[in-house]
């Protein structure tokens, strides 16, 4: 069994899975359940200032995409920050602290754009032995109207801000959550780094809709006829997160801030590559939502068997380790050829590589009697959609050429790399030349 | 005293009252929405799908998929129904293990392939549901069509020619409409009277009118009706019975299972059907399999069906096979039938095993062995019977060319009748649908 063991920000844990603020981490009763199934650490449901707590509706509160056999594969909600009494919560926080000290417990808070609520708020959190606060900027939905959430989020100068004054009044650890519902997430990432965040967790949810009721014309969730925006999350959005956290990691500006990687995280798969790029551990809230706290298990086994297979001894030893491999694409190998090829003892016939070739790509798969079909190399640009749409797994794999081998599409011989940088279409090495 | 499994000779009763309506359930239990949409979800769109190509209607089989794994079935009906409308009865009775799933790409991956038969009664059982059936008229032609024989081919073309606006005679010799549907299938593939309601909502579409009870060479002259109508579509199934020409044929108990067959699809009460303690079926077909199976369900305490021939050479495929061994009937091969024995009533029967001749016949060996038999179904095939004088023959049945022409002008045959048809219920429904298209074109010229 490989070591789990985390440390981000200074924070310890016993592995890199944390329950991310949201309905898993809202109470006490939660958050020890959660400690006794395994997970290293939870980030509190976000909390706001003293006061009457805000007001949820009643529900629905959750839209969701799902596979035919009803795999959940997307949510929405519009959800707020806790709707319980902040005192309630921070007795809860100390009290919980105190019997998991092993443990994670960093608290998210959200409170208005001014710098009393945030010096207001910051000693009573530090007074429950929480590890850490992480300052929610992300809630897309109802915080925002009020100039909370990804209202700040969204500009760059608030972040910065709010984050400064954070830390210099507490002594806890400081993480910044980012929205993704901006156009470029260095922005946000870069003032935080300014402001001097200890590190920058992502993504929050995304601005969405999931759905429409056709009966009601309204969209899902809806409530009393109408329905909002929510904020999207479960695998449907690891790809956009996944992206966000690389961006971060190899932006020479922000390199090397740790990253709390967010989004989708559903299996041991999906939290190993956000951490090998760069995040320093990983956040779950709808994995554990759809299945229950019991999947923190299955990650766990599964990342240690990975590691122990690959002999990365720690996880700060895999963590960024695919950074370097991340580029930008006038970077990549134009001289990298590589051919379709269907295996014909695996290949079961169904002919979807060649209608999706034909109708929509460079019709370079043949079909003969006997429904054989076979890659045409002299059509083949090597585009990978037929691996795609082909049920089988590993039937069609795409063959790299070798070097000096003469391509028969092009006619070209594979010759060393060259990049787009280099290549004599690329308007600005015409100029140059 | 009360009979049971075990009480000797051919009785009724065999089983609790309770039984019956079990035994004779749906064999296989609609899907509902969600596990349709998760089979459909199996389906993977193949292009130029091997499925529609083994299917003798052509039915577009991923699309209606893809139109139930989208929750509209009633579109995917649309979709079966516009080629084949008896899809609900395809839905039943096709053996698809030999027809679409094994074509199924799933099948040649998994061995297990996409249901579709099963999403094909989804979808046509909702479309049955939902009202009419779902076709119009249209304008009329003022052309006249006889059909004879109301079976699935006679049925199909009948819809098929009043869909394109022609009238429309469709004669039964048998008080019921509906061919083998009504009086064939086993009565576990179609329960709760569907064959019926089916032809009930087929005839909708109006422009048919139903004469039962008249038989072609009877009551009917094939010369008048060519006189009277624009065309003739001839379509009587097989009516014959083969014998089997051993000694002791005649004795009481022996009959032709076809008849038991349609005694027990006609019979509202099943517990007042007698039925024979040891039960012999003789033949290899999916007549012989039914035969013996449903013998089973009404309580028989032994049914065994000799072939005379190999496993590989039964018309009844490896599924029905393994349906009726289910089902507790043994099967026995390589064996022939010497002499039926008995006093008055059939007491035993005699076989002996065969081995294959070097000109693909075959021979009786000289062991033989007897079996306890008190009641014995011949399932030995239906040949054409009653083909009106005049019409050109192909081997025992009508010979036709293209989509069913016949020697004689304006008569068209098809169904089981006809040559080159594979006897199952869709290529029934293939060829009426077929040759009303060609005598649509005949008549307009
Ligand atoms: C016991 C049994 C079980 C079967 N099970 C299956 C199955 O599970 N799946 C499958 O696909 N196929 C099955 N078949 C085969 C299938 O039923 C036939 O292939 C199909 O019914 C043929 O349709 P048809 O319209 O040609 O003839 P039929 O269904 O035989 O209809 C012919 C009609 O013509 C009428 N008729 C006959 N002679 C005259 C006359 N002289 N005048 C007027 N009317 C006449 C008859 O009364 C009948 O209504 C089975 C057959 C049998 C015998
Ligand atoms: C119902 C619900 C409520 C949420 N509430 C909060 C919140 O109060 N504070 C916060 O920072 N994020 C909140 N989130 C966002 C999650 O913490 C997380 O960033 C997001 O769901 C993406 O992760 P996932 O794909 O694992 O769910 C909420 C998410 C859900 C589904
Ligand atoms: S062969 Fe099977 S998988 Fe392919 S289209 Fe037909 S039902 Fe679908």
């Amino acid at each position: 069994m490989a070591n789990l063991a985390s440390e981000f920000v200074g924070i310890k844990s016993p592995n890199p899975f944390w329950l991310a603020s949201a309905p898993p981490t809202d109470k006490e009763y939660n958050v020890r359940r959660a400690y006794e199934a395994g997970w290293g650490g939870v980030v509190w449901k976000t909390l706001g200032e003293a006061g009457p707590p805000v007001v949820n509706v009643n529900g629905p509160r959750y839209g969701a995409i799902w596979g035919a056999d009803r795999r959940l594969l997307g949510m929405n909600n519009i959800e707020l920050i806790t709707d319980r009494p902040l005192e309630v919560n921070l007795r809860e926080i100390k009290a919980v602290k105190r019997d998991y000290p092993d443990r994670a417990l960093v608290v998210s808070l959200m409170v208005p754009c001014e710098e009393e609520a945030w010096k207001a708020i910051l000693p009573l959190v530090e007074e429950t032995g929480a590890d850490g606060i992480e300052l929610n900027f992300g809630c897309p939905h109802g915080m925002a109207e009020r100039g909370m959430g990804s209202a700040v989020g969204q500009v760059p100068e608030y972040i910065e801000m709010v984050t400064r004054w954070c830390k210099q009044s507490t002594r806890m650890p400081v993480i910044v959550k980012l929205t993704p519902n901006i156009t470029n997430i260095l922005y946000p990432a870069e003032a935080a780094r300014r402001g001097g965040a200890d590190a920058v967790s992502l993504i929050n949810t995304l601005n969405s809709i999931t759905s429409v009721d056709l009966e009601l014309l309204a969209p899902q969730p809806t409530i009393d006829g109408k329905g909002t925006h929510g904020g999207y999350c479960g695998p449907a959005v690891k790809p956009i997160a996944l992206n966000m956290v690389a961006e971060i990691a190899r932006n020479p500006a922000t390199a090397g801030l740790p990253i709390s990687g967010i989004g989708g995280v559903t299996t041991w798969r999906d939290a190993a590559e956000f951490l090998v790029l760069g995040a320093g551990n990983v956040q779950v809230c709808t994995a554990a939502m759809t299945y229950g706290f019991r999947v923190v298990q299955e990650m766990m086994s599964g990342l240690s068997d990975w590691m122990d297979e690959k002999g990365h001894e720690s996880i700060a030893a895999i963590v960024g380790r695919a950074v370097p491999n991340v580029t930008d694409w006038q970077h990549l190998n134009l001289n990298y050829v590589t051919k379709a090829k269907i295996n014909q003892e695996a290949c079961i016939k169904c002919g979807r590589c060649y209608a999706a070739c034909e109708d929509t790509s460079h019709q370079a798969i043949a079909m003969s009697p006997g429904r054989v079909f076979e890659v045409k190399d002299e059509e083949c640009v090597a585009c990978n959609l037929c691996v795609n749409v082909c049920p089988v797994e590993d039937c069609i794999t795409m063959v790299p050429l070798a070097n000096g081998e003469r391509d028969p599409r092009t006619g070209a011989v594979v010759g060393a790399g060259a990049d787009w940088t280099t290549h004599p279409n690329n308007p600005s090495v015409r100029a140059a030349g | 005293m009360a009979n049971d499994t075990f009480s000797p000779g051919v009785v009724a009763a065999r089983l609790p009252a309770s039984a019956y309506r079990a035994n004779f359930g749906d064999l296989h239990p609609p899907l509902d929405d969600h596990e349709a949409r998760v089979a459909a979800d199996r389906c993977y769109f193949c292009f130029d799908a091997p499925c529609t190509q083994a299917c003798p209607t052509a039915i577009d089989v991923p699309l209606f998929i893809r139109q139930i794994s989208t929750g509209t079935p009633l579109a995917a009906a649309q979709t079966i129904l516009s080629q084949n409308i008896l899809g609900g009865m395809c839905a039943r009775v096709c053996p698809t293990e030999t027809l679409c799933e094994q074509a199924c790409v799933r099948e040649t991956a998994e061995g297990r392939p996409v249901e579709i038969g099963r999403l094909q009664r989804h979808a046509t059982d909702r479309a049955m549901a939902a009202g009419p059936q779902p076709f119009t008229r249209a304008a009329p032609t003022g052309k006249r069509v006889a059909v004879v024989g109301a079976g699935p081919a006679g049925l199909t073309a009948a819809h098929r020619l009043a869909l394109l606006g022609h009238e429309v005679t469709l004669h039964d010799g048998r008080p019921k409409v509906g061919g083998l549907n009504e009086y064939g299938i086993a009565a576990y593939k179609a329960p709760d009277g569907f064959a019926q309601a089916e032809i009930d909502w087929l005839l909708g579409i109006g422009g048919i009118r139903v004469v039962a009870g008249q038989r072609l060479g009877e009551e009917l002259a094939l010369d008048d009706l060519r006189r009277d109508f624009d065309a003739v579509f001839l379509a009587i199934g097989l009516a014959g019975v083969n014998a089997l020409e051993v000694e002791g044929e005649d004795r009481e108990n022996v009959r032709d299972a076809v008849d038991f067959i349609a005694e027990l699809r006609q019979t509202a009460d099943l517990s007042g059907l007698p039925v024979g303690r040891d039960v012999i079926v003789i033949g290899g077909g999916m007549t012989a399999v039914d035969a013996a199976v449903q013998a089973r369900l009404l309580g028989a305490q032994s049914v065994t069906i000799v072939y005379r021939r190999g496993p590989e050479e039964m018309g009844a495929s490896a599924y029905e096979r393994d349906l009726a061994a289910s089902k507790g009937v043994r099967i026995i091969t390589h064996a022939a039938p010497l002499r039926v024995l008995g006093n008055g009533a059939v007491r035993e029967v005699e076989f002996a095993y065969t081995r294959p001749r070097g000109d693909g016949g075959l021979e009786r060996t000289d062991q033989t062995f007897r079996l306890l038999a008190d009641q014995v179904f011949k399932a030995i095939g239906q040949p054409l019977e009653g083909a009106p004088e005049g019409l050109a023959l192909d081997g025992r049945k009508i010979a036709v060319s293209g989509p069913g022409r016949t020697s004689l002008a304006g008569v068209w045959a098809g169904g089981d009748c006809a040559a080159g048809s594979k006897d199952l219920t869709v290529s029934a429904v293939a060829q009426g649908r077929d040759a009303a298209m060609d005598i649509h074109a005949a008549l307009m010229g």
